[in-house]
């Protein structure tokens, strides 16, 4: 898995297992296996979408590469500024800590997020002394730039946040992630929360960002339309897998697993005139606690055949680029969007 | 359509406000419209347009500080089995605890409400709720109430229906909750249905068996729908007539067609421009609305959407709020670049 560019970030057998626990003495008598052995890679200065259903794991595999959570095993490869290479996942929490200057998160509730009794410059500027700018005045100063570039006026440092509405709210979140001047930033569905007015301002600003500051984002949504309007490359997952990954472009306009084309065909087309939603995924996401035999969307698949009913698919590269986990990829004919 | 007959509602001028001690919250300020029998009537806005409060004002559940001031709310009872005479009856006159509004509410108008998940009792089997439902409406014994709940659990769709009526809301998942709260909602045969964002808590392949259920379900019924959501291509795909609102006002209403390829007001126009599809080119800015909603308790005077507005006529949008006004045959719109004669003089 490797392309003409060096990868900042590689995941490799990623997984993470939530037990179950039991009875009085907490027997553990299963696993909830939110992310299930998933690799992918991240190159450095491009967008790689994250997209998924509810429950499909892609925050828990967002909060495990930020080591918010330790994962059960899997490598997790980060290129440090200094081009080292280490492994999130062996790190404890000493080591990590210096490494979060360069990864930062953008999380998914602007109303949540920010802390209502500090004010903006308490907000903006506390990742900056924790990293050891302890001069006020250099802080306010950094404070003052950063919310220039998000679009917010400096006066508002003394502010505190519920004077501001969601989208400003968002803005300050993202001066936050952008203090310490991170080179990975992973964005838990940015713009979800947010009225639909002010996404496109929100999604201007993460574009015009990326390309000043040489950010590398990965991009956790659900949202289709904003996925391909921002993504690079996209990977899909279910259940805990990823099942496709490819370059926006060739995920769109030719999906090869038949999950990533149902999900394509569910999204609601802004277009009274383009019927969409023909196409019917039957049934329910199953539980990551009790997936199906074989390949996890058998059945609810209209190409399945015996051998997806029993073995579980490997995730493969079919094209230069283009990976999928499906037996049937070669043999079977999808639709993409047009 | 059904046009020949009547609408089955019809609001006129409708005000709900909310007065507190900060101020006026004007959440409906005007609104009009009218729903016909068999119609899918959209409702489509940001937070705060009024969409939930017109919702709640038809259904008479507005809550404390919230009042109708002003405008009425005819639904008619024309074709209803046992009709008892009148016409139509003014929602808004009703007292809303009253027997009369009672008997209306998840009889005649039912809701299926945005969290399936809150609007159904832990305690209490979906079977029950469905089953109370049934027999507050109707003089039915508990049989043939648990027969009709089963019969509505298979019409929505929920597989093994008999042991559904023994689970709990807890027990489902979003999907098959949302289809329970469905069949709930249609428990009574409603004439009309509000959808308030029925999608919006569940993911997109579960919403899209959703808006087909209702689809097929508004077909088979010939029950009018108002659907409400902020999702412009969940209006597009589901309604068949469109009403923008923004800020407690109607910006523009009219067929879906027209609102998505010929829409009049800046505001559909710059909403529909803003929002990256699967279809548009990647990687380009977008078209924004410049500045956010503004705060209820500071609604700025006119029109309201007029700070935000590219094409403000400066001395008339800020002084005056537009009515509205026809500029086709179905479609209205609330703006003062088609007030002819009008916008000459600053």
């Amino acid at each position: 898995m490797n392309n003409d560019k060096t990868p900042l970030l590689e995941v490799k057998n990623l997984c993470k297992y939530f037990p179950i626990q039991k009875g009085s003495f907490k027997k553990i008598v299963g696993n909830v296996r939110a992310v299930d052995d998933i690799s992918f890679f991240v190159n450095e200065g491009e967008t790689l979408g994250l997209v998924g259903e509810s429950g499909c794991g892609k925050t828990t595999t967002s909060r495990c590469i930020l080591r918010a959570m330790a994962p059960t095993s899997g490598e997790m490869l980060f290129r440090t500024k200094e081009g080292r290479v280490v492994d999130l996942a062996k790190l404890d929490r000493s080591e990590i800590r210096p490494l979060r200057q360069q990864m930062q998160m953008i999380f998914q509730d602007p109303y949540g997020s920010l802390n209502p009794r500090m004010t903006l410059f308490e907000i903006v500027g506390e990742p900056l002394l924790v990293n050891g700018m302890r001069s006020r005045k250099e802080r306010t100063d950094r404070v003052a730039e950063l919310l220039h570039l998000v679009g917010l006026r400096p006066e508002y440092m003394p502010r505190f946040p519920h004077a501001f509405s969601g989208g400003q709210r968002q803005r300050i979140g993202i001066a936050r992630a952008l203090s310490v001047n991170p080179r990975l930033v992973v964005a838990d569905e940015p713009i979800s929360a947010l009225d639909v007015s002010v996404q496109a301002q929100i999604l201007n600003l993460l574009l015009d960002l990326q390309t000043r500051l040489s950010l590398t984002y990965l991009f956790v949504a659900h949202n289709l339309g904003v996925v391909k309007h921002i993504c690079d490359r996209v990977a899909v997952m279910y259940v805990g897998k990823l099942v496709e990954m490819a370059k926006t472009d060739a995920l769109y306009h030719s999906p090869r697993h038949p999950y990533t084309a149902a999900l394509m065909a569910a999204v609601p087309v802004a277009d009274p005139r383009v019927q969409t939603g023909n196409v019917e995924l039957k049934g329910e996401v199953p539980s990551p606690a009790n997936p199906p035999s074989g390949c996890y969307f058998h059945p609810r698949c209209a190409h399945a055949s015996d051998v997806c009913r029993t073995r579980m698919p490997v995730f493969r590269e079919i094209d230069p680029g283009h990976f999928v986990a499906c037996h049937r990829a070669e043999e079977i004919e999808l639709a993409g969007i047009a | 359509m059904s046009n020949q007959t009547g609408p089955l509602l019809s609001v006129r001028d409708l005000k709900t406000h909310f007065v507190m001690d900060e101020g006026i919250v004007k959440a409906v300020d005007g609104v009009s419209f009218d729903v016909y029998r068999g119609q899918v009537f959209g409702i489509v806005g940001e937070s705060g347009c009024g969409k939930t409060v017109t919702m709640k004002s038809i259904l008479r559940i507005v809550e404390h500080p919230g009042k109708i001031v002003h405008g009425q709310m005819l639904l008619s009872r024309e074709g209803r089995d046992g009709s008892g005479g009148e016409d139509s009856v003014n929602l808004a006159r009703l007292d809303p605890k009253g027997k009369e509004m009672r008997s209306i509410r998840g009889a005649e108008i039912a809701l299926i409400p945005q969290e399936p998940m809150a609007s159904f009792s832990p305690v209490h089997t979906i079977g029950d709720q469905i089953i109370e439902t049934i027999r507050l409406h109707q003089a039915i014994d508990k049989k043939g109430a648990r027969k009709s709940a089963l019969r509505l659990l298979m019409d929505v769709g929920i597989p093994m229906p008999e042991r559904r009526l023994e689970a709990y809301s807890w027990q489902l998942s979003g999907g098959l909750r949302q289809r329970a709260i469905i069949a709930m909602a249609l428990s009574c045969s409603p004439r009309l249905l509000i959808a308030d964002e029925p999608t919006t808590a569940v993911d997109v392949t579960t919403q899209a068996q959703v808006l087909r259920l209702l689809r097929q379900l508004q077909k088979d019924r010939n029950a009018a729908i108002i659907f409400i959501t902020h999702d412009l291509g969940v209006i597009a795909q589901i309604a068949e007539y469109v009403m923008v609102m923004y800020l407690g006002l109607v910006m523009e209403r009219g067929p879906v067609d027209d609102i998505f390829h010929e829409p009049k007001h800046p505001y559909t126009q710059a909403l529909l421009r803003s929002i990256p599809s699967v279809n548009s080119a990647p990687r380009v800015d977008l078209p924004t609305i410049s500045g956010s909603i503004p705060h209820p308790f500071n609604k700025p005077p006119g029109c309201p959407f007029h700070p935000r507005c590219g094409r403000r006529i400066p001395g008339t949008c800020d002084v005056r709020t537009p009515a509205l006004q026809a500029v086709g045959e179905r479609q209205w719109v609330s703006c003062f670049l088609y007030h002819d004669g009008e916008v000459a003089v600053p």
